[in-house]
């Protein structure tokens, strides 16, 4: 199992393939994307990844979060977030991934925080049909109808579905595919829509319930993590 | 923003890359040349037709060629950077005051004529001056 990334929703355009037909996309970027700590069998009892994303200004991260960044020698993240590996796939401390970990043409599940919606009605929240429009119905045209039975159950169910608050809730797409990616610039882009606003930390992962493909890079790809005082000429060397 | 405006810029610049689109208004005739595939082939059929509107902007653009074929009107439209447009070629420009001719749809004949555009002097002059050089 390789690792997934976070990534940062840029948007969306749409890009004309060479037959003529155009695929909607989704623009991710990753934002320095780096490896913050390893969680291992022995001293964690499962092995993940921590992966750290963005930037925060040092003022703004508490001592704590300082001193962990400090271990693994990179900058503070303004996102982080751990993704299960098997025990093979674990890439060092401080490697920076890069887009070219994901190949044109393969599936990947995306997770982010979806757009707020308020307090909704039961039509928009779980898509209720209403009340009619006429034939006697009056002022209660989007109400959501019975929630329950008479004397007998004397109550109204438990998780009985109605208004209230939707979105800014995990949501998790799965089986997206990846249209291209461009390494330079640390963009990926996804066909289709991808859950949460401009601007929100979404992380992508190969998908689950899709075979991979076989030329997969494994562990993955990324730029070595450089050493103190050296680091801008190791990373234009990797 | 900015930077899906630059992939956006990055696009266009592909797709038109090659290819002269002219610079074309509502009114004018046009004929697109659309690159039809049948079967494994593809071969390049001129639709003809007068431009009714533009939309959108960037990569998003789009225009409509409306056309009377065996007496029934034909409207299609076309992503401006489509790779499926072969060539783009401007016959007639048209003097019209909106931005939407969809007030053509309703007129057959003589009334839905457009009268053509009088090059008379300004912008227009300057142009044929360049193109004369």
């Amino acid at each position: 199992m390789r690792s997934g990334v976070i990534a940062q929703k840029v948007g969306m355009t749409r890009v004309f393939t060479d037959a003529g037909v155009h695929v909607p996309v989704t623009v991710l970027r990753l934002a320095n994307c780096q490896v913050v700590a390893h969680r291992t069998k022995d001293k964690n009892g499962y092995v993940a990844l921590q992966l750290g994303s963005g930037t925060r200004k040092v003022k703004n991260v508490t001592k704590a979060e300082r001193g962990n960044f400090a271990v693994a020698k990179v900058e503070p993240k303004r996102k982080v977030a751990e993704f299960r590996v098997s025990e093979d796939a674990l890439i060092p401390v401080g490697a920076e991934i890069t887009a070219d970990h994901f190949v044109p043409g393969q599936y990947v599940d995306v997770t982010g925080t979806s757009i707020g919606k308020g307090f909704a009605g039961g039509m928009k929240r779980w898509n209720f049909g209403g009340l009619r429009a006429s034939h006697g119905v009056s002022i209660s045209h989007r109400s959501i109808g019975s929630t329950g039975g008479r004397q007998d159950p004397g109550k109204t169910f438990k998780n009985k579905k109605m208004p209230g608050h939707m979105g800014v809730e995990r949501v998790t797409t799965l089986n997206l595919k990846v249209v291209q990616t461009d390494v330079e610039r640390g963009l990926i882009l996804i066909e289709g829509a991808v859950p949460g606003a401009k601007g929100g930390w979404i992380t992508v992962r190969d998908a689950v319930k899709k075979a991979p493909p076989k030329d997969l890079p494994t562990p993955g790809k990324f730029r070595q993590a450089a050493e103190n005082g050296a680091s801008a000429a190791a990373a234009g060397g990797a | 923003m900015n930077l899906l405006k630059q992939i956006e810029q990055e696009q266009i610049e592909k797709l038109s890359a090659g290819k002269d689109i002219p610079d074309f208004a509502p009114g004018d005739t046009l004929i697109v040349n659309v690159k039809v595939r049948e079967g494994d082939r593809t071969r390049v059929q001129a639709y003809e037709g007068l431009c009714i509107a533009r939309s959108g902007g960037g990569i998003n653009e789009s225009f409509t060629v409306r056309k009377i074929s065996y007496g029934e009107g034909v409207e299609r439209v076309f992503p401006l950077y489509s790779p499926m447009i072969d060539s783009i070629k401007l016959v007639r420009r048209g003097k019209v005051r909106r931005a939407k001719l969809y007030y053509l749809r309703g007129l057959r004949g003589k009334k839905a004529r457009i009268t053509e555009k009088q090059d008379s002097g300004g912008e227009a002059a300057a142009v044929q001056a360049k193109a004369a050089e």
